[in-house]
């Protein structure tokens, strides 16, 4: 393994930090802006004197008042919670067999096919929402929590099995053969071998499947017009912004709370990602 | 009673070509280190991959302990393979690795303890349980390979060109461990390898293959004094032996037994070319010569002399000497099946 090259010059520390501190300051902002509005009073928010950087006045709850109290905020959230779970457990069901299948099984058309289904992926939405529409309402599911559920896993299964083939395609085909020396059955090599090896791929999978149910607008908006049937990405949207009015604070507040735990996942199963998973297995 | 046996065992990948293993008829006895030789493509890694269970073959029978194991799954053989690249579980300890053909085969904690003690002893290892494979240098991987292949008493172990990932001070060592170990265990292995010292160092037997099929089975000592035909002579031994078309037949001699002068007439019966050396290499303990046969009924004729380098006539390049071959020393082939064929005179 090569060791990793250690910058030590003054210039090369400065570039060092000055990235660093760029991409903190760039990534971070949109949090620091959503946390300082929800606090904001309106009078201070309107105040075109004032620094928009900073709390000129005491901070208020009141936005978050509106939002737990005048909204069905936390019906969204526990919306979004039981479509995204059940969106990703669809999702990892139907993937992650497909792209091992993919992967491992039909040799030169595994590639073809798998780039055929992202293909699918890139079909936009805005295309699809029609037809898709007649297929909820024979399926009698309008304006019902399910539709949605049953149309994500259309577009994150697609994505997920091209992107889990990805990582199945690295995992050596020596192991597998390895392991059913070693005495397990194609599928319990499949299911104690290439899963846990594949965990960054999974989760990768996972936390895109649940991020999709929580913003996606096109479907949600189109199928379900009832606020307690709604999940996140449109109910804020459509109840906090009423015609040219923008219940600002309340909507920084909604951002805030929904992305923060996204957020602090990701950071989480980044470095899992990062870490060369199956260096040192082979040669 | 032949522990792995094969009966005109044949793999064809695509249909209508030259199949990659062709009518390979193998048995290994009980105990022995019987090595599969041959340069890469000859067919000799998917020969051992069919008698895992990781290939299935196109026609012809494997037989395991006298019985047909065709249709059984890798598991159910119940044999050990070591890969190439070693294939440890990247995400497991060094521990979990070694116990990992137990677990799958329900042994109890206490006997898989009991097992990774036993291989890892034999193999030095102890101190490694806690780590990962990544964290291992080539030679600990290896040794990881071996004592996940040795820990549960397996009847045969299979060994796939195990020591080629190692650097060339390692692999000499390593050969002579394995080697041991193996003598040690006395169970019957089969070791792939394109590394005719390897071959040579380790088999009891040798089976030399080339395009998929066997060219011949036999103890080192055989396939390298008495080949088959001219691949096996050419494909063993570095230099190669030299070949040279005679009338009717091929002859083949060694560069060892191309002598200088004084040396080849004192075992009798010979034939004696001029030789033009042309360049040399010193290799310490020896001296390589490269020329050409020069009048005679080979003129122009390429040839290779080896000499000790304790011989210490002159022979430096450019210049024509004498040089002779043992009548005993001559092989001859059959130029059209270049299978080995009667001893003939040569001219001289």
């Amino acid at each position: 393994m090569a060791s990793r090259r250690r910058v030590k010059t003054w210039f090369g520390i400065m570039v060092m930090w000055a990235v660093r501190v760029f991409f903190a300051v760039v990534l971070g902002f949109p949090f620091y802006w959503m946390l300082i509005t929800t606090f904001k009073r309106n009078s201070d928010l309107y105040d075109l004197k004032n620094n928009p950087f900073i709390l000129n006045e005491l901070p208020t709850l009141d936005h978050l008042r509106w939002l737990f109290h005048e909204t069905l905020f936390l019906r969204w959230v526990g919306n979004t919670l039981f479509a995204g779970t059940i969106v990703v457990v669809i999702t990892l069901l139907l993937a992650v067999p497909a792209a091992y299948a993919l992967a491992r099984l039909t040799g030169a058309w595994g590639a073809q096919l798998g780039i055929g289904i992202f293909l699918t992926y890139l079909v936009p939405s805005t295309l699809l929402f029609i037809p898709l529409s007649k297929v909820i309402s024979a399926l009698g599911l309008q304006d019902s929590l399910w539709s949605v559920i049953v149309v994500y896993p259309t577009f994150t299964i697609p994505f997920s099995t091209w992107l889990l083939m990805g990582f199945f395609k690295s995992i050596p085909k020596d192991i597998e053969d390895a392991a059913m020396v070693d005495g397990l059955t194609r599928w319990g090599a499949f299911v104690k071998l290439m899963i846990p090896m594949s965990t960054s791929g999974i989760l990768t999978v996972v936390i895109f499947a649940f991020t999709l149910v929580t913003q996606e607008f096109v479907y949600a908006l189109t199928f379900i017009s009832s606020a307690n049937q709604q999940t996140v990405g449109v109910g804020v949207p459509t109840f906090l912004v009423r015609g040219d009015v923008f219940y600002w604070g309340s909507l920084m507040a909604a951002c805030l709370i929904t992305s923060l735990p996204i957020g602090v996942l990701y950071n989480i199963f980044l470095d899992k990602f990062i870490e060369g998973f199956t260096v040192g297995a082979v040669k | 009673m032949a522990v792995v046996e094969t009966r005109k065992l044949t793999k064809v990948f695509k249909r209508g070509h030259l199949g990659a293993v062709n009518n390979v008829d193998l048995e290994s006895r009980e105990g022995e280190f019987l090595v599969l030789l041959g340069p890469s493509g000859s067919g000799k890694t998917t020969l051992l991959r069919m008698i895992a269970g990781l290939e299935e073959p196109t026609s012809g029978d494997i037989l395991i302990g006298g019985k047909v194991v065709n249709d059984l799954t890798p598991r159910e053989r119940r044999i050990a393979m070591v890969f190439q690249s070693y294939a440890l579980y990247p995400h497991l300890s060094v521990y979990n690795n070694i116990v990992f053909p137990l677990k799958a085969q329900g042994v109890d904690k206490e006997g898989q303890r009991k097992q990774a003690e036993w291989a890892t002893s034999l193999l030095g290892i102890q101190h490694l349980f806690e780590r990962k494979p990544r964290e291992l240098s080539g030679g600990e991987r290896q040794r990881v390979a071996l004592a996940r292949a040795i820990v549960r008493e397996p009847s045969v172990f299979l060994l796939d060109e195990p020591l080629s990932n190692l650097d060339a001070k390692l692999r000499a060592s390593a050969r002579e461990e394995l080697e041991q170990f193996q003598k040690r265990l006395g169970t019957t292995t089969i070791y792939v390898t394109h590394d005719q010292v390897e071959a040579m160092a380790m088999g009891d037997r040798v089976v030399v293959m080339s395009q998929g099929v066997v060219r011949q089975i036999g103890t080192p000592t055989e396939v390298y004094d008495e080949p088959a035909d001219t691949f096996v002579a050419t494909f063993l031994g570095s230099p190669p032996m030299n070949i040279i078309p005679a009338e009717g037949v091929i002859a083949g001699f060694r560069p060892e037994h191309f002598l200088p002068p004084g040396v080849a007439e004192r075992m009798g019966a010979h034939v004696s070319y001029d030789f033009h050396i042309t360049h040399s290499e010193y290799l310490g303990a020896e001296r390589i010569l490269y020329g050409a046969i020069q009048g005679g009924p080979f003129d122009q004729h390429r040839v290779i002399s080896r000499i000790p380098a304790t011989h210490d006539a002159d022979l430096a390049d450019g210049s024509v000497h004498t040089f002779a071959v043992a009548d005993r020393d001559l092989k001859f082939f059959d130029p059209q099946t270049e299978k080995r064929t009667t001893v003939r005179r040569l001219p001289s």
